[in-house]
């Protein structure tokens, strides 16, 4: 509606290390925006898991990779556009995990596409060619 | 450079792992060493203390996931304590309040070690 957005861009090397700058990245960006706090730890939070999900499943530890971040805030929301040119997720195979099962089968993996879908209000997934996109949306909530 | 860290405390018959920092993917290991390292000394009645930790992300449950089996069928059992706030809801929005204990001190986690009390 001709309200103003702003995108950031980030990209890091497919390394876990890297986390802790792109968690820094959402919430600088975020902050400065006037995003609620409360908002910016879904955000950071999902951006993290998401970014973890790809170093280790779509690049499978490959360090030497890239994962390109576009962030775009506006007045009525956050959206974080995640690409990357690894292995697709296959979101038909997704089951949503049973706490219980995973800690009797000893098993550390399995939560973070949940935590995502708890946190966000969309995601979506985008595979164009041999890119892979997740896209995570929050909506702002203001305070009246 | 890190920006996490576990340091061990004892605690009676149990051990105290204070854990400060960021607990993510890339330093959930430090902590599957320091659960390890207790493991592996016969110290299985862990208490893990957290009111310096700051974040936590699915690779950080993910550890607390993986031990607290084996951990039980020894006899023990891992509890969390003096999380803040938002670090307590992410335990909470996966469900992990429901099997694990997760108590406001260390006083309280020494004290359910002390009189036996096992999570339902």
């Amino acid at each position: 509606m001709g309200q103003a957005s702003t995108t950031y861009t980030l990209v890091v090397p497919s390394q876990t290390r890297q986390l802790a700058k792109v968690r820094n990245f959402v919430a600088r960006h975020a902050r400065l925006a006037t995003v609620k706090e409360e908002e910016i730890g879904a955000l950071r939070q999902a951006v993290d898991e998401a970014c973890a999900n790809i170093i280790e499943h779509a690049y499978k530890g490959n360090p030497n990779h890239e994962v390109n971040l576009a962030m775009t805030i506006d007045p009525a929301r956050v959206v974080v556009r995640i690409q990357d040119c690894g292995l697709p997720f296959d979101q038909s195979a997704y089951q949503r995990p049973n706490i219980l099962e995973l800690s009797r089968k000893r098993k550390s993996g399995g939560l973070g596409v949940d935590i995502i879908r708890r946190l966000m209000d969309q995601v979506e997934y985008i595979h164009d060619g041999n890119i892979n996109e997740i896209r995570l949306i929050k909506f702002r909530q203001h305070s009246l | 450079m890190s920006n996490f860290s576990v340091a061990f405390r004892d605690a009676g018959t149990a051990i105290i792992l204070v854990i400060r920092g960021e607990l993510d993917a890339h330093t959930a290991t430090e902590l599957e060493s320091a659960i390890k390292k207790c493991r592996d000394e016969g110290k299985i009645q862990i208490i893990v203390s957290g009111a310096d930790l700051s974040y936590i992300s699915s690779a950080g449950l993910g550890v607390f996931m993986a031990f607290i089996d084996e951990i039980r069928s020894l006899g023990g059992d891992i509890k969390i304590c003096s999380l803040q706030p938002k670090i307590f809801d992410v335990f909470d929005l996966l469900g992990f309040s429901l099997i694990y204990h997760i108590v406001p001190t260390e006083e309280e986690a020494v004290s359910l070690f002390e009189q036996g009390i096992q999570p339902v």
